[in-house]
């Protein structure tokens, strides 16, 4: 008995031993529209967090893993996607002549990444290399918060014991409290079509919605076809339950 | 006689399937199974879900290290429902671990593994090494900065073998380090071994036909009357068990389908980055804290591999005559303790090996074979059981 | 006695039909639904159907000439007939030929010297070759030896149909757009 709980008091006491190792901060634990059994996505949201990644963020970050035709879910025509696509000068060929060629953007085509490839966004970003962001709330935990509160966390005093390298940035989400990336939003950086204003705030939380999307496009239909099959589990469940017992009763009354 | 009569007997006669069919729901089976004994036909229905779901990801799925990342998330994106096809398989794996773990609990519990049943349980071990090791090579496949550095680190294990080490693990990789030949080879590996597994499995089906089911009272079935047909009593009870496995594993595929997983298998692998901490998926943490309890390479690959290869030896081990911890009361103490360093030794697995965990994952390494070595073998020699019932109608 | 136990084992069996009836239903419903997703796994993916159209540019192809365009992984052959050529497929007796067409049935009207068809021999898959100086000016295939005419009809050989049409249409007179 003794043995037990001085096991079960070591174990609570390592619970919290991490509680006082300084590292990064944990993000802020915000409630986004996509959270929760009953998550959605808010396509105005996506909308104007498209407008902010397009304006600000792909000059660095590469969105690879989606089409500019993926972006009718979230709410554009196929003529507004098509036009879009057509801004973007896509690397196409072998041609005739053996030569590879610049031709505009079609929907089908992947987002055009800002650098050719890893090397090229190193050295163009003093040796660090800005992530593809398609995935980017997938591979970070707590991810939505975790952008979101990078995206916010610039405007901390660095503290006087912290040596800050040369060529960063403090940000106390970041692990290691320094961050390569100079503060990429400021208020009214961006001009949104839908008249909303354009804090620092409100563009984080866009950009935020916008990357969710681009990184669990299914969300919506797969929180929607979970509902169905647990409801239609719970109900076979009870079904199946109430025909064992009424097959049963014989055998447990003996028990009886 | 009507046709399908005819047709059936006509088959029958030539392969008797629907005699076998007959005879399995006429099976006399003991009439007090719990719950727990539902767990084995569970994992049945887990492993059908993983060779079904991995076939058609199989379709879709590229193994070369510079597509087989965006394959998946081809998969994800494009292939319809393949978001879905990937999630049950990846969710599939955990919840298949989680029934066997409490399945081979049950066994430990309630003596299962005692004569004469031991090459049931030798079977059954044979399956969960065989299931880690494709699992392993599975969470190789998606490529992703766990897969590789996971890879890395198990498969550099091997280079503790003293004087060929090196060769062997050069031969595992297809070259100085994991890379494409890797993958390449964990594919086809990962594609075969589940099959190895349904054959494994029908052997320990066959041995446990043999003798029939324990129960949870551990005395043997004397008459008919300690028994009843499988057909209709367990197969409705196992449908019901498979509803309750479905709502667990839906919850866990639509809503949290890599609250099990890791964020870093989200990142492309590079072999030029290591992760902050690599970790196994969950069901292998007790495994890495026991390995990682060892300072000496070696004799951690030992150690950890001692930890499964001791269960072959339990029957021997656990040697009381009394078969069911139903009757054992202080093995019913030590059986929850071993539990509890099971989880502790996860827990440990799952953290750095720094500070405490150090001390720690070294008592719970210690403690674990203990139970085996020492408490065990005790408790077969000297504990008091309570009175067994004179047979299962009798405890009813 | 025996009528009672009859009676009730007549209750047992229609209770037990009915568990086994609602069971064996709701087993068909949701085997179905996790079959479906599975055998629909295997239909063309989102990324391979966004590919399903292709828009070729006329402008650049010159008199006579034929050029090949990849679309649903097959070669498309698009020629820019010549009044010879067109004047030849007319005035065929189509009627007589293993797969009657007239050309007329082959070209959209208002641009009958655009032929575009599907560049794989309708015997065994072969790409046959352009042949505008072969017997019937049209296509010559080096596997088994069919010969198609300029409006790409079948006329030698063992091929038993034309080249076959892709859905097309003329955005304008200089564009079209293939599937």
């Amino acid at each position: 008995m003794i043995k037990i709980t001085l096991n079960f008091i070591a174990v609570i006491i390592l619970l919290c031993a991490n509680c006082f190792a300084s590292s990064q901060e944990p993000p802020k634990q915000e409630i986004w529209p996509f959270d929760g059994m009953f998550g959605r996505f808010d396509k105005q949201a996506i909308q104007r967090g498209f407008q902010v990644y397009k304006e600000v963020c792909s000059v660095c970050h590469s969105l690879s893993l989606v089409s500019y035709r993926n972006l009718e879910e979230v709410g554009f025509s196929k003529e507004e996607v098509t036009s879009l696509a057509a801004e973007y000068q896509v690397t196409d060929g072998p041609n005739d002549k053996g030569e590879m060629f610049q031709r505009p953007g079609k929907p089908y085509d992947r987002f055009v990444p800002p650098f050719p490839n890893e090397e090229a966004a190193r050295a163009a970003n003093d040796g660090a290399y800005p992530p593809d962001l398609s995935l980017i709330i997938k591979a970070r935990a707590d991810g939505a918060n975790y952008v979101h509160a990078i995206l916010n966390g610039y405007n901390h005093k660095v503290p006087d014991d912290f040596k800050l390298t040369d060529g960063t940035y403090y940000n106390p989400y970041f692990p290691g409290m320094q961050i390569k990336m100079p503060p990429p939003l400021s208020d009214n950086i961006v001009t949104y079509q839908d008249g909303t204003v354009a804090t620092v705030e409100q563009m984080s939380e866009d950009v935020v919605n916008f990357l969710q999307w681009t990184a669990e496009p299914e969300m919506e239909a797969r929180k929607n076809m979970g509902l169905k099959a647990i409801v239609y589990l719970l109900i076979l469940t009870i079904f199946f339950y109430v025909a064992k017992s009424r097959i049963w009763v014989k055998i447990d009354k003996k028990i009886k | 006689m009507s046709k399908i009569k005819k047709t059936i007997d006509w088959v029958d006669y030539r392969l008797p399937i629907f005699t076998f069919l007959k005879h399995l729901g006429e099976y006399r089976t003991p009439r007090n199974l719990s719950y727990l004994w539902n767990l084995g036909s569970i994992a049945g229905i887990a492993l059908v879900l993983q060779i079904l779901t991995g076939i058609f990801l199989a379709m879709h799925y590229s193994p070369d290290a510079a597509t087989a990342f965006d394959s998946v998330e081809n998969i994800m994106r494009n292939v319809n429902y393949g978001w879905l096809i990937r999630y049950m398989h990846a969710v599939g794996a955990s919840t298949f671990f989680f029934v066997v773990y409490v399945h081979i609990s049950r066994g430990m519990y309630y003596g299962s593994f005692k004569s004469p049943r031991e090459m049931v349980w030798f079977m059954g071990l044979l399956i969960f090494l065989t299931m880690m090791a494709t699992a392993f090579m599975g969470y190789v496949l998606p490529w992703g900065q766990m897969s590789f550095w996971g890879a890395t680190v198990i498969t550099s294990l091997f280079s503790a073998v003293p004087v060929f080490g090196e060769n062997i693990v050069q031969w595992l990789w297809g070259g100085f380090a994991v890379g494409g030949p890797t993958l390449n080879r964990f594919f086809a590996l990962h594609y075969l071994l589940p099959f190895i597994i349904v054959a494994i499995v029908m052997l320990h089906l066959v041995a446990l036909h043999v003798h029939g089911s324990n129960n949870p009272t551990g005395v043997e079935v004397k008459s008919r009357s300690d028994t009843i047909p499988f057909h209709p009593y367990y197969t409705i009870k196992d449908f019901f068990g498979f509803a309750v496995y479905g709502i667990l594993f839906a919850y866990f595929v639509f809503y949290q389908p890599n609250y099990l997983g890791h964020p870093d298998n989200y990142i492309p692998a590079n072999p030029m980055v290591t992760p902050e901490h690599i970790v196994p998926e969950w069901y292998f943490l007790p495994f890495y804290a026991i390995l990682r309890s060892i300072p000496d390479k070696l004799a951690g690959v030992i150690t950890m591999f001692g930890s499964i290869f001791v269960l072959f030896f339990l029957p021997w081990l656990d040697s009381c005559k009394v078969r069911s911890g139903a009757y054992r009361p202080k093995f019913k103490i030590f059986f929850w303790l071993f539990i509890f360093d099971v989880v502790l030794l996860g827990y440990i697995g799952g953290n750095p090996p720094e500070g405490i965990y150090i001390i720690l994952g070294q008592f719970g390494t210690f403690y674990y074979f203990l139970h085996f070595f020492v408490i065990l073998p005790l408790l077969g020699k000297y504990e008091k059981t309570l009175p067994l019932p004179k047979s299962i109608s009798n405890a009813l | 006695m025996t009528k009672i136990v009859k009676k009730s084992k007549k209750k047992e069996i229609t209770r037990r039909d009915f568990i086994l009836l609602t069971a064996s239903a709701m087993a068909a419903v949701g085997g179905a639904s996790c079959v479906w997703p599975l055998i629909d796994s295997m239909n063309p993916s989102s990324d391979v159907l966004a590919l399903a159209s292709v828009e070729v540019d006329l402008d650049p192809i010159p008199v006579g000439q034929t050029i090949r365009v990849l679309w649903r992984g097959k070669p498309v052959f698009v020629r820019h007939r010549t009044p010879e050529n067109i004047a030849e497929a007319i005035n065929t007796d189509w009627q007589k030929l293993r797969d009657p067409q007239p050309d007329s049935a082959r070209v959209k009207p208002g641009h009958e010297q655009w032929l575009i068809m599907i560049g794989v021999c309708t015997h065994l898959g072969c790409i046959p070759i352009d042949d505008p100086n072969g017997e019937y000016h049209g296509w010559f295939c080096p596997c088994h030896g069919s010969v198609y005419d300029t409006a790409g009809r079948i006329r030698q050989g063992p091929a038993p149909l034309n080249l076959i049409l892709p859905d097309y249409k003329f955005i304008t007179d200089n564009k079209i757009k293939i599937g």
